[in-house]
C-alpha cells in the first residue's frame, strides 16, 4: 500500500498538468492582491458603505485576514474545477493512456490500488489548499499587514479581534480541505466510468453546479434535498468567522456562533467522502478492464 | 515437465457476445506456445481473463498449479506481460518506467538490474530520454523490459510485433528465442501473424470465434509433404504447359494470381528446380507458401471445429 501510494503521488508530481492548479491559483491570488493594493480603499467604501452611515470604523480595515476572507470567497468556488483536473483522471487517464492493464497485471490487490489512488489524490489537494492558504493568508498578512477582522454578514457584521484570527483560518482552512477532498472523491468515482479525462471532469463540474443551484435555491422541492447535499456544506467554512455575544451583546473571544453547524457539515462531508470510495472500492473491483 | 498454465472450460460472455467459449487448454513449463487466431477470435479476451483483467463468466485458470482466483498475489508476481501496444507514462523516462514497474513487482531490484533490463532489450542508450520521444518499436522493447524486470518464470506476450516494421519484428522474435533457450522461460505469445509463430512456438493453439480450432505442435499441424509452392517465371502459362506434360502434372493446383502452383512434398523441391532449369524455364522465384498459414486459412475459413489431435 505504501508502495503503491509512493508510486501514485510520484506520477501526481511527475506530470505537467499537476502544476496549472498551483499556476492558476497563483495568479488568481496575484491579480487580487495587486488590485486591492492598488485600489482596495475604494473597494472598502463599497463593501462598507452601509457601516459607514451607521459607524465611525477606524484601523487597518483592508488588513491581510480581511484580504484572505475575500479571496477564499472567491477562489473557494474555483478550485473545484482546479482538484477535478487530476482527481477526475486517475483512473479515466490511466484507461486513456493504456497503462491501467499494465498496471493491473502487477501483484497488487483492487482494493489497494483504488485506496491509494485516492489518498494521492487527497495530498494532492491538501497541498494545493497549503499553497493556497500561504498565499492568501501569509502572503496578504506582509501585503497589507493584520488588525482586527471586519466580516460582513447577511443581516449583521463580526468584528474579530486580531488575536482570535488565526486560530480560525486553521479551522477554515481544515473545513475547506475536507470539502474540496469530497470534490476529489466525486471526481474520482466518476473516473471510473470513462476512457478519457474530459468526460469525469466535465461530469464532476456539472454535478457540482447543479448541486450548487439546488442547495441556494429556496423552493420548498429542494428543501428536503438540501441538508444532504455536499454542496450545501461546501460553505460552512464561514461558519469559523462568526462569534457567540454574551447577555450583554459584547463577544466571547475564542468562540463559534454555529459550532453544531460544523459538526453536522463535517459529518455529511466524511459520509460523502466515505461513500464515494466505498462505491468506487466495489465497481472498481468487478470492473472488467478493456481499454 | 509439469504444467505452468492449465485452463479449464473458459468462458466470457458480454451481455449476447460469448467471446470465449468453453476453451481448455495446457501450456508446460519450458514451452513457446503460439496462440493464433484472427482479429476478434478471443485471443486477447482469454489472455486478460489469465491476468485478471477481466472475470471469467464460467471455468477455471490454474498457474503454477493455483487457481488463480484466491492466488492472484502469488501467482502475478510469477508473470510478466505485455497486452497489445504496451502503453506506459510518457512523460517519464524509460528508466523511471521501469524503476516504476519494477517497484510495483514486489521485488527489490537495484539501478544495476534496471539497467541490464534495457540492456537486454537495446534501450540503454536512451535510458534516460522520455518515452514520448520513442517509436512504436521502442515503446515495445520498454515493455518487454517491463515484463522481463522480475524475473518471471511465465511470460505473457500478446500481439508483441503489432506496429512494428520487420526489423523490429526480427528483434522480437529472437529476444523470445532467447528468453525460452537460455533462461528457460514458459512464454505465450498471441499473434495472427501465423509466420512469426510458426518460427518460434513449440506448441500452438489456434481459435477462432472464441472456440478452439486446434492445438498441436507446428510439426503435427502441418505435413511437410503437402508443402505448398508458388513458382513464378518470365512465362508461367508456358512454364504451366511444361509441367503439366511432366511427371510433376499430378502435383499441379489451381493458379493464384497467374502463378503456377504445386503441391508437393518439401524435400522434392530442389529437383523441381532442376527440372525447370535443365527444360529452359526462366524462374523468377520458387517459394514455399507458409505451411501454417494455409492450414489456419483452410481451418477459419470452413469454420469446422476439430478436437485438438495431441495430448
Amino acid at each position: 500500500m505504501w508502495t503503491l501510494l509512493q508510486i501514485e503521488l510520484y506520477k501526481i508530481f511527475r506530470r505537467p498538468r499537476t502544476y496549472i492548479a498551483f499556476a492558476a491559483i497563483t495568479a488568481l491570488i496575484a491579480i487580487i492582491q495587486l488590485g486591492l493594493k492598488v485600489d482596495g480603499k475604494s473597494y472598502m467604501e463599497f463593501v462598507m458603505a452601509d457601516l459607514n452611515r451607521s459607524f465611525s470604523i477606524e484601523g487597518n480595515l483592508l488588513n491581510g485576514y480581511f484580504v484572505c476572507y475575500v479571496l477564499l470567497n472567491l477562489l473557494l468556488v474555483h478550485v473545484p474545477l482546479l482538484i477535478s483536473l487530476i482527481a477526475a483522471d486517475m483512473i479515466s487517464g490511466e484507461a486513456n493512456m493504456g497503462t491501467l492493464r499494465l498496471l493491473l497485471t502487477k501483484p497488487v490487490s483492487r482494493t489497494e490500488f483504488i485506496l491509494a489512488k485516492f489518498i494521492a489524490a487527497s495530498i494532492y489537494t491538501l497541498i494545493l489548499l497549503v499553497w493556497l492558504a500561504v498565499l492568501s493568508l501569509f502572503v496578504s498578512m506582509a501585503l497589507f499587514g493584520t488588525d482586527d477582522m471586519f466580516v460582513m454578514k447577511n443581516y449583521y457584521a463580526v468584528q474579530i479581534s486580531e488575536d482570535d484570527v488565526f486560530w480560525r483560518y486553521v479551522g477554515a482552512f481544515g473545513f475547506a480541505a475536507l470539502a474540496m477532498i469530497t470534490v476529489a472523491a466525486l471526481g474520482f468515482f466518476l473516473s471510473l466510468f470513462a476512457e478519457n479525462s474530459i468526460g469525469p471532469i466535465v461530469t464532476t463540474m456539472s454535478v457540482i453546479v447543479v448541486a450548487t443551484i439546488l442547495s441556494t435555491m429556496s423552493i420548498p422541492l429542494f428543501e428536503a434535498i438540501k441538508p444532504y447535499l455536499f454542496t450545501t456544506h461546501i460553505v460552512t467554512w464561514k461558519e469559523f468567522f462568526d462569534e457567540k455575544v454574551d447577555v450583554n451583546n459584547e463577544v466571547i473571544k475564542g468562540t463559534l456562533q454555529n459550532p453544531q453547524r460544523i459538526i453536522n457539515s463535517v459529518v455529511v462531508l466524511c459520509v460523502h467522502i466515505v461513500g464515494f470510495v466505498a462505491a468506487s472500492i466495489w465497481i472498481f473491483k468487478k470492473k472488467d478492464v478493456l481499454s | 515437465m509439469h504444467e505452468i498454465i492449465r485452463v479449464t472450460g473458459l468462458t466470457k460472455k458480454f451481455k449476447d457476445l460469448t467471446a470465449v467459449n468453453d476453451l481448455s487448454f495446457s501450456v508446460k513449463q519450458g514451452d513457446v506456445y503460439g496462440f493464433l487466431g484472427q482479429n476478434g477470435a478471443g485471443k486477447s479476451t482469454t489472455i486478460r481473463m489469465l491476468l485478471t483483467l477481466i472475470a471469467p463468466s464460467a471455468g477455471t485458470i490454474e498457474l503454477f498449479g493455483k487457481k488463480l482466483q484466491g492466488n492472484k498475489h502469488e501467482i502475478l508476481s510469477q508473470v510478466g506481460a505485455v497486452i497489445e501496444k504496451p502503453d506506459v507514462y510518457k512523460y517519464l523516462s524509460a528508466y523511471d518506467n521501469l524503476r516504476l514497474f519494477a517497484k510495483l513487482s514486489g521485488k527489490k531490484i537495484g539501478p544495476a538490474q534496471l539497467m541490464e533490463q534495457l540492456e537486454t532489450v537495446g534501450l540503454a542508450s536512451r535510458a534516460k530520454d522520455k518515452v514520448k520521444t520513442f517509436s512504436q518499436g521502442m515503446k515495445q522493447r520498454l515493455g518487454i523490459a517491463i515484463a522481463l524486470v522480475h524475473d518471471p518464470k511465465m511470460i505473457i506476450l500478446d500481439e508483441p510485433t503489432n506496429g512494428l516494421d520487420p526489423h523490429g519484428i526480427a528483434d522480437i522474435r529472437n529476444l523470445i528465442l532467447r528468453l525460452s533457450r537460455e533462461r528457460n522461460k514458459t512464454i505465450l505469445v498471441s499473434s495472427h501473424l501465423l509466420t512469426e509463430i510458426e518460427q518460434i512456438a513449440t506448441r500452438v493453439l489456434i481459435i477462432d470465434k472464441g472456440k478452439k480450432l486446434v492445438e498441436g505442435t507446428a510439426e503435427e499441424l502441418f505435413d511437410p509433404a503437402q508443402t505448398v509452392v508458388e513458382l513464378s517465371t518470365l512465362d508461367n502459362a508456358a512454364a504451366a504447359r511444361q509441367l503439366a506434360g511432366s511427371q510433376w502434372a499430378i502435383m499441379l493446383q489451381p493458379q493464384r494470381e497467374g502463378r503456377v502452383v504445386l503441391k508437393l512434398d518439401r524435400k522434392s523441391i530442389p529437383d523441381l528446380h532442376r527440372y525447370l532449369v535443365q527444360h529452359n524455364v526462366d524462374v523468377l522465384s520458387l517459394q514455399p507458401r507458409h505451411s501454417l498459414e494455409d492450414y489456419f486459412l483452410q481451418l477459419t475459413s470452413g469454420n469446422q471445429h476439430v478436437d485438438a489431435f495431441t495430448d
